[in-house]
């Protein structure tokens, strides 16, 4: 039993140190390519400062904030998706699919709808402001779901056709109050809910970074509650765990790390699917070992998605959450196929 | 249910007979409401006395008749399509919106502008018709090759992963040629550009789909017992299935091809028909060609008065009436399987 953890322990971190390896490639690869091509010996030199001014700009001021954005909000998908999934017993539950990511898009429509005199959309206070009405969205949405999928205890596969129909009503109202905006902010609005980090600057990471160094944490603390209700209602509770109030503190931390990523990047799909997942294919079903290596994998298929996207169809940006639902829909599929 | 009620063949086909009244009533509220409403008098005499001299005449015949007359085709069609997809399929769940078709055809149509931009009419129609296809093969590969069946839950979690997925590459495709405005018309769904090419393309559609609908609906009454009851009574079930996709191909394909993606018309009105009608299929499929045509006819006015005097996609119309039916029947059924 102990020689058998001490393996688990270790498999867990040469897993992590590599996936940090190949973060950090991700990183340097997504900094050196796009329109102008920095070599990798230019970008080194440049964060020593010892670059010329336009590759010192082209890299602070325009790549860099946008990849750390997508390190975040890949992280908070994943984590988000693997909370979510240990809570519902459902392999198949994820913010996007359950409605979640619209929510917090919907809010966030209003907000610009509403608010677009008194906060301009580019200005600071707008970007602090943001993330607070996609988390309020997403806890909307959140709730309105699990009511209506009550019936005697929250069945999962009801959850999620009542998330699929959620989903649903709440893109129909977005049409309907995007279509009453002007131009600019209708495209922006457009752009934002097929999944883009959209303004990558350095206010919308300080925006973020917040939210996931305070929730993650939180989340990994909470490891043992969430392997313990993977095993079932029944099962926790016959090992003393308060179910429903577990459930609904766990939910909360999952829909606040969704609002929060998706205010930032718009409403892209599969990710908090897919992604843990592939975690427990490589890591096994325990949550302390599931929540850091789902960030790592979530942040470097994100930033490798988002690089992808700039340069596959360049000039034409293609926005991360198109390149995202491309890569891992059949993988979704796949899972689909295999489950009962 | 209201159809234990209703055993007369005379009152089902009054019932219907009503429907079809309405749809005529609803067709000339449609012509004559408008940025300038039009006096249902003068909507009679453009009809049938028709003076090429007067504006409003004119607006009535080539802008307003061609439109709601497609709106009811429409309707009918998809309608017909879900009617036909829940009774091969035994799921409450099937209908052409969830299960992706409506996406399959828009792709292809994004593809055949960006190779092609003058494609118009009969062209755009061949391509959403191999879409469509496209898509309904993906999904009921998924279905046989996966464990334990396509069940209502992995249907329509198939559907809007193939949807999503279609969609994708839709937007990939429409960002790199800019055929944004194009695209985002066909998902929004919207009747606001149909003339009456558009109302030719889809009675000739029609006319083929619906016959062959109605030809198979007492197969498909024997299909939705079961296949193997199916079977038992010598029924060549293969045929049947491929000749029903075959009608919903088409109905879709060329309902998506005026209208682009309305959603949930396919899901809601059939399980109206069947509550209406019973479980003959003889009787569900002339009743959902009917309601349906009425429910999009009135949905399309609503989308001009929603926010007038812009017009809301008339799809975000159907999806708000047909949001709470899909729950509704997700929290009937949902849990069961």
């Amino acid at each position: 039993m102990n020689y058998n953890e001490e393996r688990k322990r270790r498999k867990f971190y040469s897993i992590f140190i590599l996936l940090v390896l190949l973060l950090i490639g991700t990183i340097f690869l997504s900094l050196s390519i796009g329109i102008i091509k920095l070599s990798p010996f230019d970008v080194i030199r440049t964060i020593f400062q010892q670059g010329t001014q336009m590759q010192e700009l082209v890299l602070f001021d325009f790549r860099l904030p946008g990849i750390l954005l997508a390190l975040l909000i890949g992280a908070g998908l994943a984590v988000s998706g693997a909370i979510l999934q240990g809570i519902t017993q459902n392999e198949l539950a994820d913010p996007g699919i359950l409605g979640i990511n619209t929510g917090a898009g919907l809010a966030v429509v209003l907000f610009i709808y509403f608010f677009q005199d008194t906060f301009p959309v580019s200005g600071l206070l707008s970007t602090f402001v943001m993330p607070l009405f996609a988390l309020i969205g997403a806890l909307t949405a959140a709730i309105i779901i699990y009511a209506l999928a009550w019936k005697k205890g929250v069945d999962s596969i009801r959850l999620i056709l009542v998330g699929i129909g959620i989903n649903a009503g709440f893109s129909a109202l977005l049409v309907i109050f995007q279509l009453k905006m002007d131009p600019q902010n209708y495209r922006q609005a457009t752009v934002w809910l097929t999944g883009d980090i959209w303004s990558a600057n350095w206010n919308f990471v300080l925006a973020l970074l917040p939210w996931l160094v305070l929730l993650i944490p939180i989340a990994l603390h909470k490891a043992s509650t969430l392997n313990v209700l993977r095993m079932g209602d029944d099962v926790a509770s016959g090992l003393g765990s308060a179910v429903e109030k577990e459930r609904r503190n766990l939910l909360l931390i999952a829909v606040a790390l969704a609002g929060a990523s998706v205010a930032a990047g718009g409403a892209i799909a599969f990710l908090g699917l897919v992604v843990p997942h592939i975690t427990r294919k490589l890591i096994g079903p325990l949550h302390q070992y599931i929540i850091p290596i789902s960030a790592l994998i979530g942040a470097v298929l994100l930033i490798g998605a988002d690089t992808i996207g700039k340069n596959i169809l360049a000039p034409t940006e293609i926005p991360v959450g198109i390149i995202v639902s491309i890569i891992s829909a059949p993988y979704f599929v796949y899972l689909l196929m295999k489950t009962k | 249910m209201l159809s234990t009620i209703i055993h007369s063949r005379k009152l089902k086909t009054l019932i219907n007979v009503i429907a079809f009244i309405l749809i005529v009533v609803a067709i000339g509220f449609s012509i004559s409401f408008g940025a300038v409403d039009i006096e249902i008098k003068t909507v009679w005499q453009a009809l049938f006395n028709f003076d090429s001299t007067i504006t409003q005449h004119l607006v009535i015949q080539e802008h307003r008749l061609p439109r709601a007359i497609s709106a009811a085709l429409v309707g009918a069609f998809l309608a017909v399509s879900g009617a036909l997809m829940q009774g091969m399929t035994r799921n409450p769940l099937a209908s052409p919106s969830i299960m992706g078709v409506t996406d399959g055809a828009a792709f292809a149509l994004v593809i055949a502008l960006a190779f092609s931009p003058t494609v118009t009419g009969a062209g755009s129609t061949i391509a959403s018709f191999i879409g469509a296809g496209i898509a309904v093969v993906i999904v009921f590969v998924i279905g046989t090759l996966s464990t334990g069946g396509l069940t209502p839950v992995k249907l329509a979690l198939a559907g809007v992963a193939i949807g999503t997925m279609l969609r994708s590459i839709s937007s990939m495709i429409s960002l790199h040629f800019q055929l944004e405005k194009e695209m985002g018309f066909w998902l929004a769904g919207g009747l606001s550009g149909t003339d009456w090419d558009a109302v030719y393309i889809l009675l000739i559609s029609g006319l083929v789909g619906l016959i062959l609908a109605l030809s198979i609906s007492k197969s498909i009454t024997t299909l939705s017992l079961g296949d193997d009851v199916a079977t038992g009574l010598g029924q060549n079930n293969f045929l049947i299935k491929f000749l029903s996709i075959l009608a919903v191909l088409i109905l879709t394909g060329a309902a998506v091809s005026i209208a682009g993606a309305v959603g949930f018309v396919g899901l809601i009105v059939p399980h109206i028909a069947r509550f209406v009608m019973g479980t003959d299929y003889r009787w569900i499929i002339p009743s959902s060609a009917i309601f349906g045509a009425l429910l999009l006819v009135l949905s399309d006015v609503a989308s001009r008065m929603v926010n007038a005097p812009f017009e809301t996609p008339v799809g975000a119309i159907t999806s708000i009436i047909g949001v709470p039916f899909f729950l509704y029947l997700a929290r009937k059924s949902g849990g069961t399987k």
